[in-house]
């Protein structure tokens, strides 16, 4: 585990209204002005240099993952996209989520509760290619690692896209 | 809407690549990045405009932990072919909803849905199951494994 999350495990994150409302203003992008941090400060009615040391802080407690480009996958090319799910014994759920989650071709990776009888599996890790053997491949690869720690998988590859937007929440 | 990589200059896959993650946090990020680039603020700012608009970044901002503020869940419904474009479209119609995806698979919509809280999630998924007559799994976060460094588009 990393520092910045195991810091996010011990800190439980206390978010004032401000912080709150800083999420909701960024959360379809920042501004692509020269001063971004003061755009958004004047729409929340605060300082720059409060922005920027609330995100600084959201970020060192693990609320904010990361700022930067969000690409888009299908535009660029990765259009094969599967949803891989696992059913994996739960005493060794967190070490093998961590590392399927560590693996660069996992752009998400969640334990989520098992549906019985219509639903066996506990971990989900979506993985993206160019194409459907490229996924098919990085699917075979964790299978042959985990062996018998998988103790049944499968792939669900999307056919359409039926609806894309970012999160939105209203604080 | 796919864009070859070839339509994408130097400047702008840099851009997509080397700044996923550490974007700075300064009273000018824009011209920071250019200085790191050896460009001018206006072509970093063109480019990243480029990007957003072709659709080869969704935004350029905060990736913020899930379940932060608000609930949210992952759903999914098993629904007959010659339905789905009705319970999809219903299913659409639902602001809580961001993603929703046709998937090859006996459960074959899957869709997140998040609101400002737990109530207001489950009354949206109880409805979503109520006026399309199908049941409505739901599959809520129970722990987060992937450590998000960004996503490497692996071009050199």
């Amino acid at each position: 585990m990393n520092t910045a999350r195991a810091l996010a495990l011990e800190t439980p994150a206390t978010l004032d209204a401000t912080d709150r409302r800083l999420i909701v203003e960024t959360q379809g992008g920042l501004p692509l002005v020269p001063r971004p941090y003061h755009a958004l400060a004047e729409r929340l009615g605060i300082t720059p240099e409060d922005v920027m040391a609330r995100m600084r802080r959201m970020l060192e407690h693990g609320i904010v993952r990361r700022i930067g480009a969000v690409p888009n996958h299908y535009a660029l090319g990765y259009a094969a996209n599967g949803m891989s799910v696992w059913d994996v014994p739960d005493p060794c759920v967190l070490e093998i989520g961590e590392w399927v989650g560590s693996l660069d071709f996992v752009s998400h990776c969640y334990q989520r509760p098992r549906i019985l009888p219509a639903w066996p599996y506990n971990l989900f890790a979506m993985l993206h290619g160019r194409s459907r053997e490229e996924v098919e491949e990085h699917v075979q690869m964790i299978a042959r690692i985990l062996g018998q720690y998988a103790r049944a998988h499968t792939v669900l590859y999307s056919t359409r896209i039926l609806k894309k937007t970012g999160l939105r929440l209203n604080g | 809407m796919t864009l070859p990589h070839a339509n994408l200059t130097e400047l702008e896959r840099k851009l997509l690549n080397d700044f996923q993650h550490d974007f700075p946090l300064t009273p000018t990020p824009y011209a920071d990045m250019a200085k790191q680039l050896g460009v001018s603020e206006a072509e970093v700012l063109a480019a990243l405009a480029h990007l957003k608009a072709a659709g080869a970044v969704s935004r350029v901002g905060a990736v913020v932990r899930p379940n932060t503020i608000g609930a949210s869940t992952l759903a999914a419904m098993s629904v007959p072919a010659g339905d789905l474009e009705r319970v999809a479209a219903l299913v659409n119609g639902y602001p809580e909803v961001n993603h929703n995806y046709e998937r090859e698979h006996a459960l074959n919509l899957w869709f997140v849905a998040a609101a400002p809280d737990g109530a207001r999630l489950q009354h949206v998924l109880d409805e979503i199951a109520e006026r399309s007559g199908y049941e409505v799994l739901s599959f809520p976060l129970v722990e987060d494994y992937h450590i998000d460094l960004g996503f490497d588009l692996r071009w050199r």
